[in-house]
């Protein structure tokens, strides 16, 4: 791993603009900045270069699917700002549905990219189990809010997705609380509830990818490239 | 658009022609995004 | 095993990696533009699916025979909502696998008296002004219950040859009692549209609650129709499909999967689970394989898949390149 055209790899340690106090010092604020500061500091966050080996086209299907969602929620957010009937009614609202079904449909393309990526990649090595799960989860709750979606579509393709998905739900017994007919309770958690859910874990999912930075390729004998 | 779509069956399996193709699409896409090239950074320290 | 810990910080796990210039925000600017595009061009292209539900009225305009049969087979307790068990009644029709059975143990708590709900309250409104509909309503609720379903039966079994003549049902001569007034009055309450109303608001001015109306309409054949045409139901992989010609959700090709193949096809199925209990039993199987999804990091094989399956070489071609392996061992 030793380049001999290595150039100087890693910037001077950082250094606090002043010397740190003692960690006896008792703050709650200072203690959590300490702890912010080691977990993820700033030029972890933003780091202006990658290894080496982050060459490759299938990197992008991580950020290429950050993207969609934000498209999915600006449309989202026009389209709950004028009711879940006004794009039925006007061609402006239609065009804004249009944007919203098909950011959904790049959203999952790509995320099902970038899980086979980090699959093939082995991402969960190197103390990066917790970053993969937390994948999963934010996969498993964006299937459940695409769901909420297509029930509070008003139309006949919202009908039938309640009147089949309930025998699934009830089937179950989380159709005793969940209930897919009531459109009310479906839109709620479809507007509010599961984007905050998504949004928050898709936060948490990218602090901890640049917490321990992207994992070195899997090494050819086999084991993890130490 | 609002026609009902065709459908495409192989023994168990019988899938919409657009759900074929945006999958197989998703197959391309990483096929291409393994091979093609990608712009390499400066490997001089910035 | 370090899972869950890297056992070193950030900066040490990069000691002696060469790193070189990537821009991230770049990277991200050029994603928002890219995606915008895409998208602004397929919703422009090509819109979204939006096919009109249909309405009680236009089920009861469209297929009258249908309505008729479907109101009837409430008043009978022999529909699919009327039969169900919870969370909507005690009818006992309840999915289980051996002692598991979440559907029972939670309740009947929506609950929905099909027969009441969907045919006798709208009667009791729609008799209001009309004689011969209340006439027929009081013979019906004085009834004794061996009455009613000789009535219904002999009903059924003629709606299976029925007829629609001015706008009624018809059927062979015969003793239904006060069924045909009533299922007739029904008939017209709905096609009226007053029908959908009723069992929307139930009494209430706002509602956002459509249960009612959508039990009622999924317990007909006229939606199953529309449904096989779509490609909708689930023995067609409906899950996964769109109305028209969009992708629908693709990314339940899995759990859609499981409701075409056996067990779940079979009568007599595997260890317990069969076409009968298929969505308790499914949603079970969907929670074990996404739960091993995420898992993955510490199962064995599908762990070490990747290590086998030379996919990574592609990625990583750099590091894997001759002049880096020697360089790497050195």
């Amino acid at each position: 791993m030793l380049d001999q055209k290595a150039v100087v790899t890693q910037p001077a340690p950082k250094t606090a603009a002043s010397t740190p106090p003692a960690a006896s010092d008792g703050s709650w604020t200072l203690r959590t900045r300490q702890w912010v500061d080691r977990v993820l500091p700033m030029d972890h966050l933003l780091p202006h270069r990658q290894p080496y080996y982050v060459g490759s086209w299938v990197y992008v299907f991580g950020v290429v699917t950050i993207a969609a969602l934000v498209w999915v929620v600006v449309s989202g957010v026009v389209l709950s700002f004028l009711g879940p009937q006004w794009w039925h009614d006007s061609s402006l609202g239609r065009f804004f549905n249009s944007l919203h079904f098909w950011s959904v449909q790049l959203f999952f393309l790509f995320m099902v990219l970038h899980l086979w990526g980090q699959y093939f990649m082995a991402g969960w090595r190197d103390g990066r189990a917790a970053t993969w799960m937390i994948g999963v989860v934010i996969f498993a709750t964006s299937i459940l809010t695409a769901f909420t979606g297509y029930l509070s579509q008003l139309n006949f393709d919202s009908q039938f997705i309640a009147i089949n998905a309930k025998d699934a739900m009830n089937g179950a017994g989380v159709g005793a609380f969940f209930n897919v007919l009531n459109f009310g309770q479906m839109y709620g958690l479809h507007v509010m509830l599961l984007p905050i859910g998504v949004t928050f874990l898709v936060v948490v999912h990218i602090v901890m990818v640049r917490s321990r930075g992207v994992v070195k390729p899997i090494a050819p004998e086999g084991r993890s490239a130490k | 658009m609002d026609a009902p779509a065709q459908y495409f069956d192989l023994g168990f399996i019988h899938i919409s022609y657009p759900n074929l193709f945006v999958i197989v699409l998703m197959v391309v896409l990483f096929a291409i995004a393994l091979v093609a090239p990608f712009p390499h950074g400066s490997d001089k320290d910035a | 095993m370090s899972l869950f810990k890297q056992p070193m910080t950030q900066d040490e796990y990069y000691r002696g990696v060469r790193m070189a210039r990537y821009d991230l925000v770049k990277e991200l600017t050029y994603a928002l533009i890219g995606v915008a595009v895409i998208a602004l061009v397929l919703a422009a292209a090509f819109s979204s699916p939006d096919v009109p539900p249909i309405t009680v009225a236009s089920w009861a305009q469209a297929d009258p025979v249908d309505f008729v049969t479907t109101a009837t087979g409430e008043l009978a307790g022999s529909t699919t909502s009327a039969g169900y068990g919870a969370p909507y009644n005690n009818a006992g029709g309840e999915q289980s696998w051996g002692p598991i059975a979440p559907q029972v143990w939670f309740g009947q708590r929506i609950p929905v008296d099909s027969a009441n709900a969907f045919v006798l309250q709208p009667l009791a409104y729609a008799s209001v002004g009309n004689t011969d509909l209340g006439k027929a309503l009081g013979a019906w609720k004085t009834a004794s219950a061996d009455q009613q379903t000789k009535w219904l039966n002999t009903y059924t079994d003629a709606l299976g040859k029925a007829t629609v003549t001015d706008g009624k049902v018809t059927v062979a001569d015969g003793d239904y009692g006060p069924l045909p007034v009533m299922m007739n009055g029904l008939l017209t309450v709905a096609q009226s549209g007053g029908l959908d109303g009723l069992l929307l608001t139930n009494g209430r001015f706002y509602q956002t609650d459509y249960t009612q109306g959508l039990l009622f309409i999924g317990d007909s054949g006229y939606l199953d129709g529309l449904a096989t045409a779509a490609n909708l139901t689930g023995s067609q992989w409906g899950m996964m499909n769109e109305t028209g010609q969009y992708p629908g959700q693709t990314w339940l090709w899995l759990y859609t999967m499981w409701y075409q193949v056996w067990p779940f096809t079979s009568d007599t199925g595997f260890l317990g689970l069969n076409g009968g209990n298929a969505d308790l039993g499914i949603v079970f199987l969907m929670t074990v394989l996404t739960a091993a999804l995420a898992l993955v990091p510490a199962i064995p094989i599908l762990r070490d898949i990747p290590r086998w399956v030379p996919i990574h070489r592609l990625i990583w071609r750099q590091y894997y390149a001759p002049k880096s392996k020697a360089a790497a061992r050195a």
